[in-house]
Protein backbone atom coordinates (compact mmCIF):
# COMPACT_ATOMS: atom_id res chain seq x y z
CA UNK A 1 0.00 0.00 0.00
CA UNK A 2 1.48 3.21 -0.55
CA UNK A 3 2.62 5.39 2.03
CA UNK A 4 0.44 8.19 1.69
CA UNK A 5 -3.09 8.36 0.35
CA UNK A 6 -4.03 10.86 -2.32
CA UNK A 7 -6.25 14.17 -0.83
CA UNK A 8 -10.14 13.67 -1.86
CA UNK A 9 -11.57 15.74 -3.91
CA UNK A 10 -14.95 15.85 -3.95
CA UNK A 11 -17.09 16.78 -0.82
CA UNK A 12 -20.16 15.49 -0.15
CA UNK A 13 -23.08 17.99 -0.78
CA UNK A 14 -25.11 17.01 2.55
CA UNK A 15 -29.13 17.61 1.99
CA UNK A 16 -31.55 18.74 4.70
CA UNK A 17 -31.79 15.76 7.89
CA UNK A 18 -35.16 16.96 8.58
CA UNK A 19 -38.50 17.19 6.98
CA UNK A 20 -40.45 14.62 4.95
CA UNK A 21 -38.60 14.68 2.42
CA UNK A 22 -35.72 13.59 3.92
CA UNK A 23 -37.49 10.93 5.73
CA UNK A 24 -38.41 9.46 2.82
CA UNK A 25 -34.98 9.37 1.23
CA UNK A 26 -34.09 7.45 4.65
CA UNK A 27 -36.58 5.11 4.10
CA UNK A 28 -35.90 4.67 0.48
CA UNK A 29 -32.41 4.04 1.44
CA UNK A 30 -33.36 0.96 3.50
CA UNK A 31 -35.62 -0.81 0.83
CA UNK A 32 -32.28 -0.05 -1.73
CA UNK A 33 -30.67 -2.27 1.14
CA UNK A 34 -33.25 -4.66 1.16
CA UNK A 35 -33.73 -4.92 -2.93
CA UNK A 36 -29.92 -5.28 -2.71
CA UNK A 37 -30.25 -8.42 -0.74
CA UNK A 38 -32.60 -10.03 -1.90
CA UNK A 39 -31.35 -9.87 -5.38
CA UNK A 40 -28.00 -11.15 -4.16
CA UNK A 41 -29.01 -14.33 -3.79
CA UNK A 42 -31.62 -16.19 -6.31
CA UNK A 43 -32.32 -18.85 -3.25
CA UNK A 44 -34.07 -16.15 -1.00
CA UNK A 45 -36.52 -15.52 -3.97
CA UNK A 46 -36.84 -19.49 -4.20
CA UNK A 47 -37.14 -19.31 -0.97
CA UNK A 48 -40.33 -16.71 -0.85
CA UNK A 49 -42.21 -18.98 -3.45
CA UNK A 50 -41.14 -22.35 -1.80
CA UNK A 51 -43.25 -22.45 1.38
CA UNK A 52 -45.98 -21.02 0.06
CA UNK A 53 -46.38 -22.95 -2.92
CA UNK A 54 -45.95 -26.41 -0.76
CA UNK A 55 -48.74 -25.25 1.59
CA UNK A 56 -51.08 -24.37 -0.97
CA UNK A 57 -50.36 -28.04 -3.02
CA UNK A 58 -51.07 -29.80 0.11
CA UNK A 59 -54.17 -28.14 1.85
CA UNK A 60 -55.40 -28.26 -2.15
CA UNK A 61 -55.27 -31.77 -2.70
CA UNK A 62 -56.90 -32.18 0.65
CA UNK A 63 -59.72 -30.03 -0.49
CA UNK A 64 -59.95 -32.14 -3.43
CA UNK A 65 -59.89 -35.28 -1.67
CA UNK A 66 -62.75 -33.82 0.82
CA UNK A 67 -64.94 -32.11 -1.82
CA UNK A 68 -65.43 -35.77 -3.58
CA UNK A 69 -66.84 -36.99 -0.02
CA UNK A 70 -70.45 -35.89 1.68
CA UNK A 71 -69.01 -33.45 3.96
CA UNK A 72 -71.09 -30.57 3.09
CA UNK A 73 -68.88 -28.24 4.92
CA UNK A 74 -65.85 -29.34 3.36
CA UNK A 75 -67.35 -28.76 0.09
CA UNK A 76 -67.36 -25.04 0.11
CA UNK A 77 -65.69 -23.39 -2.77
CA UNK A 78 -61.81 -23.71 -1.64
CA UNK A 79 -62.08 -22.57 1.94
CA UNK A 80 -59.60 -24.58 2.95
CA UNK A 81 -57.09 -23.10 0.46
CA UNK A 82 -58.37 -19.47 1.15
CA UNK A 83 -57.45 -20.23 4.52
CA UNK A 84 -53.84 -21.16 3.87
CA UNK A 85 -53.31 -18.32 1.74
CA UNK A 86 -54.77 -15.94 3.73
CA UNK A 87 -52.72 -17.60 6.75
CA UNK A 88 -49.83 -17.40 4.68
CA UNK A 89 -50.31 -13.25 3.86
CA UNK A 90 -49.87 -12.67 7.58
CA UNK A 91 -47.19 -15.54 8.26
CA UNK A 92 -45.06 -14.32 5.32
CA UNK A 93 -45.46 -10.52 5.99
CA UNK A 94 -44.25 -11.11 9.63
CA UNK A 95 -41.57 -13.36 8.71
CA UNK A 96 -40.68 -10.30 5.77
CA UNK A 97 -40.89 -7.81 8.81
CA UNK A 98 -39.05 -10.14 11.62
CA UNK A 99 -36.31 -11.50 9.22
CA UNK A 100 -35.48 -8.36 7.30
CA UNK A 101 -35.11 -7.01 10.82
CA UNK A 102 -33.20 -10.34 12.17
CA UNK A 103 -30.53 -9.58 9.27
CA UNK A 104 -29.21 -6.68 10.49
CA UNK A 105 -28.24 -7.78 13.57
CA UNK A 106 -27.41 -11.22 11.98
CA UNK A 107 -24.44 -8.37 9.78
CA UNK A 108 -23.74 -6.43 12.95
CA UNK A 109 -24.86 -3.65 11.29
CA UNK A 110 -27.70 -2.24 13.49
CA UNK A 111 -25.11 -0.01 15.80
CA UNK A 112 -24.24 1.62 12.15
CA UNK A 113 -27.57 2.31 11.58
CA UNK A 114 -28.92 3.15 14.96
CA UNK A 115 -26.19 6.64 14.85
CA UNK A 116 -26.92 7.01 11.57
CA UNK A 117 -29.48 10.06 11.19
CA UNK A 118 -32.55 7.16 10.43
CA UNK A 119 -35.11 7.55 12.82
CA UNK A 120 -36.73 4.38 14.39
CA UNK A 121 -40.07 5.14 12.67
CA UNK A 122 -38.50 5.33 9.74
CA UNK A 123 -36.84 2.04 10.46
CA UNK A 124 -40.13 0.70 11.21
CA UNK A 125 -42.18 2.30 8.07
CA UNK A 126 -39.11 0.71 5.76
CA UNK A 127 -39.90 -2.60 7.46
CA UNK A 128 -43.47 -2.54 6.84
CA UNK A 129 -42.99 -1.37 3.13
CA UNK A 130 -40.75 -4.37 2.53
CA UNK A 131 -42.85 -7.15 4.06
CA UNK A 132 -45.23 -5.50 1.42
CA UNK A 133 -42.70 -6.29 -1.40
CA UNK A 134 -41.54 -9.42 -0.52
CA UNK A 135 -44.85 -10.58 0.20
CA UNK A 136 -45.98 -10.07 -3.60
CA UNK A 137 -42.72 -11.79 -4.44
CA UNK A 138 -44.02 -14.67 -3.11
CA UNK A 139 -47.43 -14.81 -3.19
CA UNK A 140 -48.42 -13.53 -6.71
CA UNK A 141 -46.82 -16.80 -8.00
CA UNK A 142 -48.77 -19.08 -5.54
CA UNK A 143 -51.97 -17.80 -5.80
CA UNK A 144 -51.72 -18.03 -9.57
CA UNK A 145 -50.65 -21.49 -9.00
CA UNK A 146 -53.48 -22.20 -7.11
CA UNK A 147 -55.70 -21.54 -9.58
CA UNK A 148 -54.33 -23.24 -12.38
CA UNK A 149 -53.91 -26.35 -10.11
CA UNK A 150 -57.14 -26.00 -8.41
CA UNK A 151 -59.29 -23.59 -10.16
CA UNK A 152 -59.56 -21.74 -6.87
CA UNK A 153 -59.43 -17.54 -7.93
CA UNK A 154 -58.32 -16.13 -4.78
CA UNK A 155 -60.11 -12.84 -6.46
CA UNK A 156 -63.17 -14.74 -5.84
CA UNK A 157 -62.95 -12.80 -2.71
CA UNK A 158 -63.77 -9.80 -4.76
CA UNK A 159 -63.19 -6.55 -3.74
CA UNK A 160 -62.65 -8.32 -0.20
CA UNK A 161 -59.43 -9.58 -0.44
CA UNK A 162 -58.04 -6.22 -0.72
CA UNK A 163 -59.25 -5.52 2.67
CA UNK A 164 -58.54 -8.82 4.11
CA UNK A 165 -55.15 -8.61 3.14
CA UNK A 166 -54.89 -5.20 4.64
CA UNK A 167 -55.98 -6.56 7.79
CA UNK A 168 -53.82 -9.77 7.79
CA UNK A 169 -50.62 -7.52 7.13
CA UNK A 170 -51.73 -4.91 9.80
CA UNK A 171 -51.62 -7.56 12.38
CA UNK A 172 -48.07 -9.04 11.22
CA UNK A 173 -47.03 -5.51 11.52
CA UNK A 174 -47.94 -5.44 15.42
CA UNK A 175 -46.40 -9.01 15.78
CA UNK A 176 -43.28 -8.09 14.03
CA UNK A 177 -43.13 -4.79 16.23
CA UNK A 178 -42.88 -7.02 19.12
CA UNK A 179 -40.54 -9.40 17.87
CA UNK A 180 -38.08 -7.16 16.73
CA UNK A 181 -38.38 -5.19 20.27
CA UNK A 182 -38.04 -8.65 22.03
CA UNK A 183 -34.81 -8.95 20.03
CA UNK A 184 -33.26 -5.60 20.29
CA UNK A 185 -33.97 -5.83 23.86
CA UNK A 186 -32.80 -9.79 24.78
CA UNK A 187 -30.56 -10.24 21.53
CA UNK A 188 -30.22 -13.36 19.42
CA UNK A 189 -30.48 -15.46 22.45
CA UNK A 190 -34.78 -14.38 22.51
CA UNK A 191 -34.43 -15.46 18.39
CA UNK A 192 -36.32 -18.50 18.90
CA UNK A 193 -39.10 -16.95 21.27
CA UNK A 194 -39.27 -13.99 18.45
CA UNK A 195 -39.95 -16.91 15.65
CA UNK A 196 -42.53 -18.43 17.31
CA UNK A 197 -44.90 -15.02 17.55
CA UNK A 198 -46.95 -15.66 15.06
CA UNK A 199 -47.61 -18.96 15.44
CA UNK A 200 -49.46 -18.43 19.02
CA UNK A 201 -52.17 -17.21 16.67
CA UNK A 202 -52.84 -20.26 15.02
CA UNK A 203 -54.99 -21.97 17.20
CA UNK A 204 -56.55 -19.24 18.58
CA UNK A 205 -57.49 -16.87 15.29
CA UNK A 206 -59.24 -19.71 13.67
CA UNK A 207 -57.37 -20.40 10.70
CA UNK A 208 -58.41 -24.03 9.62
CA UNK A 209 -62.20 -23.71 11.56
CA UNK A 210 -65.01 -21.55 12.65
CA UNK A 211 -65.15 -20.05 15.71
CA UNK A 212 -68.03 -22.23 16.80
CA UNK A 213 -65.26 -24.99 17.09
CA UNK A 214 -63.54 -23.39 20.38
CA UNK A 215 -64.91 -23.58 23.77
CA UNK A 216 -67.01 -21.38 24.61
CA UNK A 217 -64.74 -19.39 27.02
CA UNK A 218 -62.10 -19.54 24.41
CA UNK A 219 -63.68 -18.09 21.87
CA UNK A 220 -63.39 -14.74 23.73
CA UNK A 221 -59.77 -14.56 23.26
CA UNK A 222 -60.14 -15.47 19.57
CA UNK A 223 -62.60 -12.73 19.14
CA UNK A 224 -60.02 -10.19 20.47
CA UNK A 225 -57.85 -11.36 17.46
CA UNK A 226 -58.04 -9.43 14.50
CA UNK A 227 -57.41 -12.23 11.85
CA UNK A 228 -60.03 -14.20 13.90
CA UNK A 229 -62.63 -11.55 11.98
CA UNK A 230 -60.82 -11.44 9.01
CA UNK A 231 -61.08 -16.46 8.86
CA UNK A 232 -64.96 -15.72 9.89
CA UNK A 233 -65.09 -13.30 7.48
CA UNK A 234 -63.39 -15.65 4.42
CA UNK A 235 -66.05 -18.32 5.15
CA UNK A 236 -69.16 -16.05 5.26
CA UNK A 237 -68.16 -15.03 1.49
CA UNK A 238 -67.39 -18.37 0.43
CA UNK A 239 -69.95 -20.20 1.93
CA UNK A 240 -72.55 -18.05 2.77
CA UNK A 241 -71.85 -15.81 -0.43
CA UNK A 242 -72.35 -12.73 1.85
CA UNK A 243 -70.13 -10.27 3.57
CA UNK A 244 -70.38 -9.41 7.23
CA UNK A 245 -69.14 -5.96 7.45
CA UNK A 246 -68.97 -5.98 11.32
CA UNK A 247 -65.91 -8.49 10.66
CA UNK A 248 -63.88 -5.84 8.64
CA UNK A 249 -65.00 -3.35 11.31
CA UNK A 250 -63.77 -4.86 14.43
CA UNK A 251 -60.88 -6.89 12.57
CA UNK A 252 -59.95 -2.60 11.79
CA UNK A 253 -60.45 -1.66 15.51
CA UNK A 254 -58.55 -4.55 16.83
CA UNK A 255 -55.55 -3.76 14.28
CA UNK A 256 -55.60 -0.16 14.72
CA UNK A 257 -55.22 -0.80 18.84
CA UNK A 258 -52.38 -3.89 18.23
CA UNK A 259 -50.23 -1.86 16.14
CA UNK A 260 -50.29 1.52 18.79
CA UNK A 261 -49.33 -1.05 21.14
CA UNK A 262 -47.04 -3.19 19.33
CA UNK A 263 -45.19 0.23 18.02
CA UNK A 264 -44.95 1.24 21.99
CA UNK A 265 -43.65 -1.58 22.84
CA UNK A 266 -40.98 -1.83 20.25
CA UNK A 267 -40.08 1.81 21.47
CA UNK A 268 -40.29 1.06 25.28
CA UNK A 269 -37.61 -1.80 24.46
CA UNK A 270 -35.62 -0.13 22.37
CA UNK A 271 -35.44 2.53 24.87
CA UNK A 272 -34.73 -0.04 27.68
CA UNK A 273 -31.81 -1.76 24.98
CA UNK A 274 -30.07 1.91 25.12
CA UNK A 275 -30.45 2.05 29.14
CA UNK A 276 -28.69 -1.30 29.50
CA UNK A 277 -26.33 -1.27 26.89
CA UNK A 278 -27.61 -4.21 24.94
CA UNK A 279 -27.40 -2.28 21.71
CA UNK A 280 -23.50 -3.08 21.81
CA UNK A 281 -23.80 -6.56 22.51
CA UNK A 282 -26.44 -7.86 19.86
CA UNK A 283 -25.22 -11.31 20.57
CA UNK A 284 -26.10 -14.73 21.72
CA UNK B 1 -19.10 42.56 35.62
CA UNK B 2 -15.32 42.14 37.07
CA UNK B 3 -12.52 40.93 35.25
CA UNK B 4 -12.75 37.73 36.53
CA UNK B 5 -16.15 36.99 35.66
CA UNK B 6 -15.91 38.11 32.37
CA UNK B 7 -12.97 35.55 31.91
CA UNK B 8 -14.95 32.90 33.17
CA UNK B 9 -17.68 34.02 30.94
CA UNK B 10 -15.44 33.72 28.12
CA UNK B 11 -13.88 30.52 29.47
CA UNK B 12 -17.30 28.73 29.77
CA UNK B 13 -18.47 30.41 26.40
CA UNK B 14 -15.38 28.56 24.61
CA UNK B 15 -16.01 24.66 26.37
CA UNK B 16 -20.04 25.13 25.02
CA UNK B 17 -18.51 26.25 21.41
CA UNK B 18 -16.47 23.10 21.65
CA UNK B 19 -17.93 20.10 19.16
CA UNK B 20 -18.34 17.64 22.62
CA UNK B 21 -18.81 18.59 25.82
CA UNK B 22 -19.13 15.74 28.69
CA UNK B 23 -19.66 16.97 32.01
CA UNK B 24 -20.84 14.27 34.92
CA UNK B 25 -21.54 11.29 32.97
CA UNK B 26 -22.31 8.47 34.56
CA UNK B 27 -23.28 4.93 33.57
CA UNK B 28 -24.53 2.61 36.21
CA UNK B 29 -25.29 -1.48 34.95
CA UNK B 30 -27.23 -2.53 37.81
CA UNK B 31 -24.36 -2.36 40.66
CA UNK B 32 -21.15 -1.89 38.29
CA UNK B 33 -20.65 1.76 37.76
CA UNK B 34 -18.72 1.71 34.23
CA UNK B 35 -18.30 5.04 33.70
CA UNK B 36 -17.80 7.10 36.81
CA UNK B 37 -18.50 11.26 36.64
CA UNK B 38 -16.56 12.08 33.46
CA UNK B 39 -15.68 16.02 32.56
CA UNK B 40 -13.91 16.65 29.15
CA UNK B 41 -14.92 18.58 26.26
CA UNK B 42 -13.11 18.21 22.94
CA UNK B 43 -11.82 21.37 21.18
CA UNK B 44 -12.88 21.76 17.45
CA UNK B 45 -10.02 20.09 15.06
CA UNK B 46 -8.50 18.00 17.82
CA UNK B 47 -7.85 14.31 18.28
CA UNK B 48 -8.24 12.89 21.83
CA UNK B 49 -7.45 9.23 22.30
CA UNK B 50 -9.60 7.57 25.28
CA UNK B 51 -7.03 4.90 26.68
CA UNK B 52 -7.72 2.38 29.51
CA UNK B 53 -7.20 -1.37 29.89
CA UNK B 54 -10.25 -3.67 29.55
CA UNK B 55 -13.80 -2.24 31.24
CA UNK B 56 -12.06 0.86 31.88
CA UNK B 57 -15.20 2.07 30.29
CA UNK B 58 -13.95 3.34 26.49
CA UNK B 59 -16.47 1.87 24.74
CA UNK B 60 -19.60 2.46 26.77
CA UNK B 61 -18.12 6.30 26.99
CA UNK B 62 -18.10 6.55 22.97
CA UNK B 63 -21.43 4.51 22.72
CA UNK B 64 -23.26 7.37 25.12
CA UNK B 65 -20.77 10.12 23.00
CA UNK B 66 -23.04 8.16 19.94
CA UNK B 67 -26.66 7.99 21.61
CA UNK B 68 -26.67 3.97 21.38
CA UNK B 69 -26.17 3.92 25.42
CA UNK B 70 -28.32 6.38 27.71
CA UNK B 71 -26.40 7.84 30.43
CA UNK B 72 -27.73 7.12 34.28
CA UNK B 73 -26.23 10.68 35.21
CA UNK B 74 -24.71 13.68 33.10
CA UNK B 75 -25.01 15.00 30.35
CA UNK B 76 -23.31 15.04 26.38
CA UNK B 77 -23.84 17.78 24.24
CA UNK B 78 -22.01 17.60 21.01
CA UNK B 79 -22.22 20.54 18.96
CA UNK B 80 -24.46 21.89 21.06
CA UNK B 81 -27.16 19.26 21.14
CA UNK B 82 -28.04 16.88 24.28
CA UNK B 83 -27.54 13.81 22.84
CA UNK B 84 -29.97 11.89 24.61
CA UNK B 85 -32.46 13.99 23.49
CA UNK B 86 -32.00 16.20 20.10
CA UNK B 87 -29.26 13.17 18.55
CA UNK B 88 -31.15 13.63 15.21
CA UNK B 89 -29.97 17.08 14.79
CA UNK B 90 -26.46 16.67 15.01
CA UNK B 91 -26.50 12.58 13.58
CA UNK B 92 -25.61 13.59 10.18
CA UNK B 93 -22.20 15.72 11.07
CA UNK B 94 -20.72 12.75 13.15
CA UNK B 95 -19.69 9.05 12.16
CA UNK B 96 -18.49 6.12 13.86
CA UNK B 97 -16.27 3.25 13.05
CA UNK B 98 -15.66 -0.32 15.42
CA UNK B 99 -14.48 -3.23 14.51
CA UNK B 100 -17.74 -4.56 16.97
CA UNK B 101 -19.87 -3.32 14.00
CA UNK B 102 -20.00 -4.55 10.40
CA UNK B 103 -21.51 -3.67 7.20
CA UNK B 104 -24.11 -6.02 5.85
CA UNK B 105 -21.76 -8.61 4.21
CA UNK B 106 -24.06 -10.18 1.39
CA UNK B 107 -24.25 -6.72 -0.51
CA UNK B 108 -21.36 -5.39 -2.24
CA UNK B 109 -19.23 -2.73 -1.15
CA UNK B 110 -20.80 -0.26 -3.54
CA UNK B 111 -24.25 -0.87 -2.57
CA UNK B 112 -23.24 -0.72 1.17
CA UNK B 113 -22.27 2.96 0.63
CA UNK B 114 -25.04 3.99 -1.87
CA UNK B 115 -26.95 2.64 1.16
CA UNK B 116 -25.15 5.29 4.04
CA UNK B 117 -24.97 8.16 1.15
CA UNK B 118 -29.19 7.67 1.05
CA UNK B 119 -29.28 7.86 4.67
CA UNK B 120 -26.21 10.88 5.29
CA UNK B 121 -28.35 12.52 2.93
CA UNK B 122 -25.53 12.81 0.42
CA UNK B 123 -27.06 14.21 -2.50
CA UNK B 124 -23.83 13.61 -5.02
CA UNK B 125 -23.48 10.28 -3.60
CA UNK B 126 -21.84 8.36 -6.90
CA UNK B 127 -19.45 11.16 -6.83
CA UNK B 128 -18.84 11.19 -3.21
CA UNK B 129 -18.14 7.21 -3.10
CA UNK B 130 -15.65 7.25 -6.05
CA UNK B 131 -13.57 9.83 -4.25
CA UNK B 132 -13.38 8.21 -0.89
CA UNK B 133 -12.98 4.96 -2.53
CA UNK B 134 -9.77 6.66 -4.18
CA UNK B 135 -8.40 7.88 -0.87
CA UNK B 136 -9.04 4.42 0.47
CA UNK B 137 -7.95 2.71 -2.27
CA UNK B 138 -10.65 0.81 -2.00
CA UNK B 139 -11.96 1.25 -5.60
CA UNK B 140 -10.73 -2.54 -6.69
CA UNK B 141 -12.94 -4.04 -3.97
CA UNK B 142 -16.53 -1.95 -4.63
CA UNK B 143 -18.28 -4.70 -6.85
CA UNK B 144 -16.77 -7.23 -4.38
CA UNK B 145 -19.30 -8.43 -1.23
CA UNK B 146 -18.47 -6.86 1.64
CA UNK B 147 -18.06 -10.63 3.01
CA UNK B 148 -15.21 -12.15 0.81
CA UNK B 149 -13.07 -9.49 2.48
CA UNK B 150 -9.83 -9.59 4.56
CA UNK B 151 -9.85 -7.96 7.81
CA UNK B 152 -7.51 -5.13 6.61
CA UNK B 153 -9.74 -4.45 3.59
CA UNK B 154 -13.16 -4.24 5.63
CA UNK B 155 -11.43 -1.95 8.14
CA UNK B 156 -10.78 0.37 4.81
CA UNK B 157 -14.40 0.10 4.06
CA UNK B 158 -15.62 0.57 7.28
CA UNK B 159 -13.76 3.88 7.34
CA UNK B 160 -15.22 4.77 3.76
CA UNK B 161 -18.43 4.65 5.17
CA UNK B 162 -17.24 6.22 8.24
CA UNK B 163 -15.28 9.06 6.30
CA UNK B 164 -19.05 9.55 3.20
CA UNK B 165 -20.67 12.14 5.07
CA UNK B 166 -16.58 14.08 5.97
CA UNK B 167 -18.03 13.99 9.92
CA UNK B 168 -17.10 16.88 11.74
CA UNK B 169 -17.09 14.71 14.59
CA UNK B 170 -15.51 11.41 13.71
CA UNK B 171 -15.30 8.67 16.40
CA UNK B 172 -13.05 5.23 16.20
CA UNK B 173 -13.14 2.49 18.49
CA UNK B 174 -9.64 0.40 18.23
CA UNK B 175 -9.63 1.50 14.48
CA UNK B 176 -6.17 -0.76 13.67
CA UNK B 177 -7.20 -4.02 16.01
CA UNK B 178 -6.38 -6.79 13.96
CA UNK B 179 -4.56 -5.12 11.32
CA UNK B 180 -1.13 -6.19 10.12
CA UNK B 181 1.41 -2.91 10.91
CA UNK B 182 1.45 -1.89 7.20
CA UNK B 183 -2.22 -1.34 7.04
CA UNK B 184 -2.58 -0.10 10.62
CA UNK B 185 0.31 2.73 9.53
CA UNK B 186 -1.56 3.64 6.57
CA UNK B 187 -5.05 3.61 8.53
CA UNK B 188 -3.26 5.86 11.12
CA UNK B 189 -1.81 8.22 8.08
CA UNK B 190 -5.62 8.37 6.57
CA UNK B 191 -7.25 9.25 9.69
CA UNK B 192 -4.60 11.72 10.28
CA UNK B 193 -4.99 13.10 6.80
CA UNK B 194 -8.82 13.39 6.64
CA UNK B 195 -8.49 15.09 10.33
CA UNK B 196 -5.94 18.44 9.29
CA UNK B 197 -7.53 18.23 5.67
CA UNK B 198 -10.82 18.60 6.98
CA UNK B 199 -10.27 20.09 10.86
CA UNK B 200 -12.80 17.35 11.85
CA UNK B 201 -12.55 16.56 15.86
CA UNK B 202 -11.69 12.65 16.30
CA UNK B 203 -11.78 10.98 19.83
CA UNK B 204 -10.31 7.37 19.51
CA UNK B 205 -10.76 4.40 21.82
CA UNK B 206 -7.48 2.47 21.42
CA UNK B 207 -5.17 -0.11 23.11
CA UNK B 208 -2.45 0.52 20.70
CA UNK B 209 -0.37 3.02 22.57
CA UNK B 210 2.09 3.68 19.18
CA UNK B 211 -0.90 4.60 17.85
CA UNK B 212 -2.01 6.90 20.11
CA UNK B 213 1.12 9.18 20.55
CA UNK B 214 1.65 9.24 16.83
CA UNK B 215 -2.17 10.17 16.31
CA UNK B 216 -3.35 12.21 19.34
CA UNK B 217 -2.64 15.56 20.93
CA UNK B 218 -4.38 14.69 24.02
CA UNK B 219 -4.82 11.59 26.22
CA UNK B 220 -7.69 10.80 28.60
CA UNK B 221 -6.65 7.93 30.66
CA UNK B 222 -9.70 6.12 31.67
CA UNK B 223 -9.41 3.63 35.01
CA UNK B 224 -12.29 1.69 36.62
CA UNK B 225 -14.72 4.51 34.86
CA UNK B 226 -13.01 7.32 35.95
CA UNK B 227 -10.52 9.94 34.31
CA UNK B 228 -6.95 9.52 35.46
CA UNK B 229 -5.41 11.88 33.41
CA UNK B 230 -5.74 14.56 30.84
CA UNK B 231 -2.46 15.54 28.91
CA UNK B 232 -1.12 16.23 25.98
CA UNK B 233 1.35 12.41 25.30
CA UNK B 234 4.11 14.14 26.05
CA UNK B 235 3.56 15.57 28.71
CA UNK B 236 2.48 12.36 30.22
CA UNK B 237 5.52 10.63 29.02
CA UNK B 238 7.17 13.59 31.15
CA UNK B 239 5.19 13.51 34.22
CA UNK B 240 5.94 9.73 34.60
CA UNK B 241 9.57 9.70 33.99
CA UNK B 242 8.97 7.08 31.29
CA UNK B 243 9.98 6.76 27.62
CA UNK B 244 6.65 6.12 26.46
CA UNK B 245 3.40 6.00 26.67
CA UNK B 246 3.07 2.24 26.76
CA UNK B 247 4.98 2.51 30.13
CA UNK B 248 2.64 5.29 31.43
CA UNK B 249 -0.33 3.24 30.62
CA UNK B 250 1.05 0.10 32.58
CA UNK B 251 1.82 2.54 35.62
CA UNK B 252 -1.68 4.15 35.41
CA UNK B 253 -3.16 0.15 35.49
CA UNK B 254 -0.74 -0.84 37.67
CA UNK B 255 -1.95 1.96 40.20
CA UNK B 256 1.30 4.07 40.05
CA UNK B 257 0.35 7.82 40.22
CA UNK B 258 2.98 10.02 38.63
CA UNK B 259 5.69 12.17 41.27
CA UNK B 260 3.45 15.07 40.50
CA UNK B 261 -0.06 13.63 40.34
CA UNK B 262 -1.61 15.40 43.48
CA UNK B 263 0.05 18.98 42.23
CA UNK B 264 -1.51 18.65 39.09
CA UNK B 265 -4.69 17.54 40.38
CA UNK B 266 -5.11 20.39 42.57
CA UNK B 267 -4.36 23.00 40.04
CA UNK B 268 -6.97 21.52 37.21
CA UNK B 269 -9.63 21.11 40.59
CA UNK B 270 -8.45 25.16 41.50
Amino acid sequence: MSARPPIETVSPELLPPIGAHASARRIAALLRRYIYLLRSSSVRIVELIYWPFLQMLTWGFLQQFLASTDNPYAKGAGVLIGAVLLWDILFRSNLGFFTTFIEEMWSRNLGNLLISPLRPHELVMALCIWSIMRLSVGMIPVALAAFFIFDFNLLDLGLWLAVFFAMLVLTSWSLGLIAAGVMLRYGLGAEELAWSLAFLLLPLACVYYPLSALPDWLQYVALALPPTHVFEGMRTILLEHRFDASDLWWAFGLNAFYLAVGYAVFRWLLSRARDNGSLLQLGE
Amino acid sequence: MTRDAAQNGNEAAAVYAAPVVVRGLTKRFGSVTAVDRLDFSLDAGSTVALLGGNGAGKTTTIAMLLGLIRPSAGVVCVFGADIARSRYAVAQRMNFQSPYVDLPQRLTVSQNLMVYAGLYGIANARARIESVAAQLQIEPLLNRPTGKLSAGQKTRVGLAKALLNAPELLLLDEPTASLDPDTADWVRQTIKGYASERGATLLIASHNMSEVERLADRVILLDKGRIIEDETPAALIAAYGRETLEDVFLDVVRGRTAPDFADRAQRKAS
